[in-house]
């Protein structure tokens, strides 16, 4: 078992926005984890990583590093490319000393690569598109050669040409790394591409759980609402829900 | 009696009471954060685990960055005390303790208190706002994945920089504002002499009052930076919460130094 979650509890401010979640993800598998906005989808991603602390429930990972694609690249703005793709080569107590300026230039040259990016070191995140951004914040997050890679959803705010690049690269990662990764989406294109398994959360519960297939054949309610689109529904959508 | 305990509740006395508590409240909780954040950053730098690129830009931030607004600020209150206390000590018979007088004033309050209202408003909003706003825009969140510490990263640096720069910027900007002072008293009342302005100086002022005022200095380095990376760091929301930080940051750090310097008075000269 390589991700394993069970019976876990965040409440924020009085609400519960997780009750009592379970779930798995197996070695080199992608979960996607769906739902309207506010439903606790990167909460789920932020207690994985340690940013926040659940009210209660257990985490069980395999060893090994895990990294997160936020959902606005959250690059350093202050930093260019190769100090925000070194990072944590540069920085983390593990790693210090361990590469040579040289080392860290070819480590970063080959991660922007695999992304399909070269030659903006230089850069400032400021100076880059949207899509290069994203691209670049999965180049930092794969440097470390993670075990785990959470992606907090990696096509927001994009075109649906960048989408397909995006998602393909989460595709390419995926054979390349072998890692496991938890994408958190609402859009259906990476759900059908990129996952092996999809969670649905509303209410703080999990109210689907199977294949992007069984996402796609609509016959629970929710999924239903979800796929659709609509606004009546099981799933209740107020103006403070979003 | 239920009655009465709600009218008790709808009293401005009862709503006064409960505001007042919120901020004691709010007031132990800050300052207890600060205290937390202060031991998180002693324990990196006993690890000397400091990241001397950072430490680097921060020091040259703090100190040049902020020489101009700190030299104008201490060598005008200089000029204003000068202006007016020369005439009168003039006047008076005192002309030969002009210079004792701004000296003893600028080197054991006004330069350094001084120069730290102006890093604050110069340094500190800044280091609040620029760690508001990693955190706003999650890159400190970023950070925390990427298993790097911010008190390591983003604390250490800043707080080092205030300990070490702040005393250079506080005697420098004393001894421009004492210069000042001299010119000042000299255009300002007759037969006083450059000579006599420096000698008397001297006459007063001595090295113990120099290195507390260095000690000084550098507790309110520390704790600017401290307090201005704290309240960052705790943003919360959008550009709103960003603004909100920067202004606890000041607020903070003026009572700060302030208290500091109750202590350092209390504690030296009392």
């Amino acid at each position: 078992m390589s991700i394993k979650v069970e019976h876990l509890t965040k409440i924020f401010d009085d609400k519960k926005v997780l009750d009592n979640i379970s779930f798995s993800v197996e070695d080199g598998e992608v979960l996607s984890i769906v739902g309207f906005s506010g439903s606790g989808k990167s909460t789920i991603l932020k207690i994985l990583c340690g940013l926040l602390q659940a009210d209660s429930g257990e985490i069980e990972i395999s060893e090994g590093d895990i990294a997160m694609v936020f959902q606005y690249s959250a690059l350093f703005d202050s930093l260019n490319v190769f100090d925000n793709i070194s990072f944590a080569l540069q920085e983390r107590k593990e790693f210090k000393g361990k590469y040579t300026y040289n080392d860290l230039k070819e480590i970063v040259k080959k991660s922007l690569n695999t992304v399909g990016l070269s030659g903006i070191e230089d850069k400032f995140p400021h100076e880059l598109s949207g899509g290069m951004q994203k691209r670049v914040s999965l180049a930092r997050a794969i440097v470390t050669k993670p075990k785990f890679i959470l992606y907090d959803e990696p096509t927001a705010g994009l075109d649906p040409v960048a989408s397909t690049v995006i998602e393909d690269y989460i595709l390419r990662l995926r054979d390349e790394t072998k890692a496991t990764s938890i994408v958190v989406t609402h859009q259906m294109s990476t759900i059908r591409r990129c996952s092996d398994k999809v969670i649905m959360l509303y209410d703080g519960h999990i109210v689907f759980r199977g294949t992007p297939d069984d996402l796609l054949k609509q016959d629970n309610p929710y999924t239903k609402q979800f796929v659709s689109a609509e606004t009546e529904g099981p799933m209740k959508i107020t103006a403070s829900s979003f | 009696m239920a009655n009465i305990g709600l009218y008790l509740k709808q009293t401005i006395t009862y709503q006064i009471t409960l505001m007042f508590l919120e901020n004691v409240r709010e007031f132990f909780e800050t300052f207890g954060i600060i205290a937390y954040r202060f031991c998180q950053v002693l324990k990196y730098l006993l690890t000397f685990r400091i990241n001397r690129k950072q430490l680097t830009e921060q020091a040259s931030r703090f100190a040049v960055d902020s020489l101009p607004i700190t030299l104008s600020i201490v060598s005008l209150t200089a000029i204003i005390l000068a202006m007016q206390v020369a005439p009168e000590m003039v006047k008076q018979g005192g002309k030969d303790y002009i210079g004792l007088l701004v000296a003893l004033t600028m080197v054991r309050e006004i330069g350094v208190i001084m120069s730290g209202f102006a890093i604050i408003s110069m340094i500190g909003s800044s280091q609040a706002s620029e760690l508001a706003t990693m955190r706003v825009t999650e890159q400190i969140d970023a950070m925390i994945a990427l298993r790097v510490s911010p008190f390591q990263y983003l604390f250490l640096p800043r707080v080092l920089a205030g300990v070490i720069m702040m005393p250079f910027v506080v005697i420098l900007s004393t001894t421009i504002g004492i210069i000042a002072g001299g010119l000042t008293s000299m255009g300002a009342a007759k037969d006083v002499t450059w000579l006599c302005y420096v000698t008397s100086v001297w006459q007063g002022l001595y090295i113990r009052d120099i290195n507390i005022m260095l000690l000084k200095a550098s507790c309110f380095g520390g704790a600017i930076s401290l307090i201005s990376s704290s309240c960052g760091y705790d943003a919360k929301g959008g550009a709103k919460g960003v603004g909100i930080a920067t202004t606890k940051a000041v607020v903070w750090s003026f009572v700060a130094i302030v208290i500091i310097d109750g202590i350092f008075a209390a504690g030296f000269y009392f």
